[in-house]
């Protein structure tokens, strides 16, 4: 599976959304990315990856396309 | 009775004191227990012991709670290893006494970093774990002046009336994915961080004690292994007064 299957899975899985919308999607754009849900999507990309995201950028972590550029950082190594 | 038989647990300030004990009787219990101290002590070969002697078995886990670096690590390690974690006990903790007048910015942000920023990250990282299991069990050390007060304790108590006060907001956040999170509030404990008042105060203390003694560590890690058991799997959001029924 490549990296950006997973990174969609994680969405999929844990907001029940389908692909198609993840594009343009931001925190709280839907019922299921609140709080709560933001909880969720995390452990399942920091699954998914094996990583383990740092509080500043779970914060920073406000839509599909930044959490792309936050994995992407050097410490988590993510390629897309 | 295997209480905690093959739970996965880490207690932080595990060198001595409730911490000590809380892991002896996790290990008693058959948990595999990660004990957390600062730097490496002569615990090792008491840790071995534990291991050997009970049907648990207990591990070092070297870091210091205000480092958020080493205690993500920390963790990191335990699910690379175990793959779960089912207890933390937030017990790493300072305590340090000064007079309203005498309290400085230095004091309480020293008391805060540990006894409170220290608890919040540990919580932040055990629960990236714990939300995926969808189970889990939280249990902070609070104290009697964190609920009470106590003249000369202004820094201390405040700090672990925050640790009380954020047991109860994490317990309503996190019932949601199934984890409990608890804290134990000891009175006068006969540890060496409360002999540290001195022996005239001590005995000024005892006198408020209705049990009329200290409490031992091992009472108050009676009370941490009942919440970190599923003993207690219907209750979060408490606070338990470990006190002999003191009146401070």
């Amino acid at each position: 599976m490549t990296n950006i299957e997973k990174y969609n899975n994680a969405f999929v899985n844990s907001l029940e959304i389908t692909e198609d919308r993840l594009a343009g999607l931001k925190y709280q754009d839907i019922e299921a990315w609140d709080s709560v849900g933001h909880m969720t999507l995390v452990a399942a990309i920091e699954d998914a990856f094996d990583i383990m995201l740092d509080t500043d950028d779970i914060i920073d972590f406000n839509s599909y396309e930044k959490g792309k550029e936050i994995l992407s950082k050097e410490e988590y190594g993510v390629a897309f | 009775m295997n209480l905690l038989q093959g739970k996965v647990c880490l207690v932080t300030g595990a060198s001595r004191g409730i911490g000590l004990a809380t892991v002896k009787r996790f290990a008693e219990e058959g948990a595999i227990v990660y004990a957390n101290v600062r730097e490496p002590k002569n615990l090792d070969k008491y840790y071995d012991e534990l291991s050997e002697n009970n049907s648990g078995s207990v591990s070092s886990v070297y870091f210091d709670v205000r480092d958020e670096s080493a205690s993500k690590k920390a963790v990191q390690r335990i699910k690379c290893e175990q793959g779960r974690l089912d207890v933390l006990v937030n017990n790493a903790g300072v305590m340090k006494d000064a007079l309203v007048g005498m309290v400085s910015s230095f004091l309480m942000k020293e008391m805060y970093e540990t006894n409170v920023q220290g608890g919040v990250n540990m919580i932040q990282f055990a629960t990236k774990i714990m939300v995926k299991q969808k189970s889990g069990s939280i249990i902070n050390l609070s104290s009697i002046v964190g609920i009470e007060g106590n003249a000369g304790q202004m820094a201390y108590s405040a700090s672990k009336g925050a640790v009380a006060a954020m047991t109860k907001t994490a317990a309503k956040e996190l019932a949601a994915y199934g984890i409990r999170v608890n804290a134990v509030a000891p009175g006068m404990i006969d540890t060496d961080m409360y002999r540290s008042i001195g022996d005239e105060r001590m005995k000024e203390q005892i006198k408020n004690i209705k049990l009329g003694r200290l409490g031992k560590p091992e009472e108050v890690a009676d009370a941490i292994l009942f919440f970190a058991s599923d003993l207690s799997r219907y209750i979060t959001g408490e606070i338990l007064g470990v006190d002999g029924g003191a009146v401070i």
